[in-house]
């Protein structure tokens, strides 16, 4: 293509248009500069920039008298991160986040492996638009809706009611730990909801890892005598892995990271987002709140590291 | 290939599926439900009343105003920023072409809070004030990757050829822009806009720390939820909402479905 370039096969283009163009012909790369360039100065300054800004302010640290942030660089606001209270709030959203993620694979494997290896022409569309309108709804919608369904007086109460199982309900929710006074203000609450936020980004990429497996092997594992316990254990479940752990990186990211959902459906008790939230808003604290927001970022940088040694991307 | 499918891998894909459906379904009913300061399930009543009363608020009016605003604003940075963005990627190798896709799916790869408290550092530090055009950084910066993931997907099924033949053919690049890349990439370019207008109308994490005191509708809504006024007027802002987003998302999936027919893609 470059030895084409530099004979050009017809007579020079006309005008200054015509020449601008011979130019750029000859030089693909001003042309590539010309294109990268506009969106690499936006994200370099903008987010790049303002994620260096984050990284400095946690190396200030705040006067506990005045209130002033201090902007001499010092390592004593990462050594608050590691009070006993700080440490509880890390230990339990990752926790959350681990468990929300278990859940969403076991939710989202039916339903990604229907729509990959069955679903055929109309209801391909079905479950395409299935998946693809819960995902791009408004989020806070969803959380509003799911306060309505937890509500003392909402659906799921009702339901146990009217079947008579109220008396089960409401032993589940005297379970020190993951009960409440109703389901809304409960850690299942919360559990409840963020599987449902997040389900869709766990569904999307193991339907993608699955409908890369050839059908004839799944065939070839039962016509050689495996169980389908043993075809799903040795054939489907390490293929479709790349996918999963595609999928853990949204619903680990997301639960990392959200402060909404904890803040309205749940306990009082913080989770990183919320902690980052609090800390910068009413306390002002916006050292501590850019140390604690490092922290998501180590353990994706982790968790990202990890998923690429296990082909994660090549499923996205 | 056997082509039914096991019974209980049916029902439970169904149930899945209506697990992911019938909370926002729910939404429907309570925007005509009676009751007005409670989630009392079933609703003792139905009543178009709230609808009213949703629509003679200014301050939703307002709020939905400046969404649509950012939204559109975001949109158009997301849409030329992220075409350029994609077309150099799909088009030429060059070193550091994986660091750029990997930087373009950053904000929305790392939790959204985390792009709100840097965000706000950086003005804070920067004596920024918050503003209109705060919001739009934010948004457009974590919109971009919305249109660069439809453009590049197409551009790749676009064949290079017929860009070289309509240069050799004469071509300027601006011809060649308007009357060969264009037409094959206008569909793509609009799923992506539609795509990254139902995420900005809709983003409340990243906006909370950029917006200050103003007001968009994702939080006004959040206000409600936390300190909660007038419940049924939010049930139908709610219900609205979802009947807006679905628009653009329907829309998108009729655009880009079938693009293998895209000319040039047999090559």
């Amino acid at each position: 293509m470059t030895a084409l370039a530099e004979t050009p096969p017809r007579p020079a283009r006309e005008g200054p248009g015509g020449r601008l163009s011979d130019a750029l012909w000859r030089r693909p790369r001003v042309l590539l500069a010309l294109l990268l360039g506009p969106p690499l100065l936006w994200l370099g300054v903008v987010y790049l920039g303002s994620l260096f800004a984050l990284l400095a302010q946690s190396f200030f640290s705040i006067d506990e008298f005045s209130g002033r942030i201090d902007r001499t660089l010092t390592l004593r606001t990462y050594g608050e991160l590691l009070r006993p209270a700080n440490l509880d709030i890390i230990w339990r959203t990752v926790a959350m986040a681990a468990a929300v993620t278990v859940a969403s694979v076991a939710i989202a494997f039916p339903i990604a492996y229907y729509a990959a290896r069955y679903a055929r022409g109309r209801w391909k569309a079905v479950f395409y638009l299935g998946i693809m309108l819960p995902l791009w709804s408004s989020y806070l919608v969803k959380v509003y809706a799911w306060k309505l369904i937890l509500a003392k007086e909402g659906i799921v109460g009702w339901g146990f009611e009217s079947v008579g199982l109220g008396w089960l309900l409401n032993a589940f929710l005297a379970v020190p730990g993951i009960g409440g006074n109703s389901l809304s203000v409960s850690p299942t609450g919360t559990f409840l909801v963020f599987v449902y936020v997040w389900l869709p980004f766990m569904i999307l990429p193991i339907q993608a890892a699955l409908e890369r497996v050839p059908p004839s092997l799944v065939e070839a594992a039962g016509d050689l005598g495996a169980t389908p316990a043993q075809t799903f254990r040795t054939v489907l479940w390490p293929l479709a892995l790349p996918g999963v752990v595609a999928g853990s990186i949204f619903t680990f990211s997301l639960t990392l990271g959200d402060y909404i959902i904890p803040q309205i459906i749940g306990t009082s008790a913080r989770f990183i987002g919320l902690a980052v939230y609090q800390y910068q808003g009413t306390a002002g604290n916006i050292p501590l709140a850019a140390a604690f927001a490092v922290v998501p970022i180590l353990i994706m940088g982790v968790y990202l590291y990890v998923a690429r040694r296990m082909g994660a991307f090549d499923a996205l | 290939m056997r082509s039914e499918a096991p019974l209980w891998l049916k029902v439970a894909a169904g149930a899945g599926l209506l697990f992911l459906h019938l909370p926002i379904l729910l939404i429907f009913v309570y925007a005509f439900s009676t009751e007005d300061s409670s989630f009392t399930w079933p609703p003792p009543g139905l009543t178009l009343r709230w609808f009213g009363a949703a629509w003679e608020r200014p301050d939703i009016w307002a709020a939905l105003g400046l969404s649509l605003r950012v939204a559109a604003i975001s949109t158009v940075v997301a849409l030329v920023l992220g075409t350029l963005c994609a077309a150099a990627v799909a088009r030429t190798r060059f070193f550091g072409r994986e660091v750029v896709s990997l930087l373009v799916v950053l904000p929305i790869a790392l939790p959204g809070i985390i792009t709100g408290i840097s965000l706000r550092s950086a003005f804070n530090l920067a004596d920024i004030p918050f503003s209109f055009w705060t919001i739009v950084l934010g948004h457009a910066t974590f919109c971009i990757v919305v249109v660069y993931n439809n453009a590049v997907a197409r551009f790749r099924r676009v064949s290079g050829n017929l860009i070289e033949a309509s240069m050799d053919l004469g071509a300027t690049y601006w011809q060649t822009l308007r009357f060969v890349i264009l037409p094959n990439i206008a569909t793509a370019l609009l799923a992506g806009g539609m795509l990254a207008f139902a995420l900005s109308f809709d983003e409340v994490i990243v906006t909370t720390f950029t917006a200050g005191q103003q007001q968009t509708l994702p939080i006004w809504m959040l206000e409600e939820l936390v300190r909660p006024r007038e419940r049924p007027v939010t049930n139908v802002v709610a219900m609205v909402v979802v009947l807006v987003t679905f628009l653009p998302i329907l829309g998108a999936y009729y655009l880009t479905r079938g693009t293998d027919t895209v000319a040039g893609s047999g090559k």
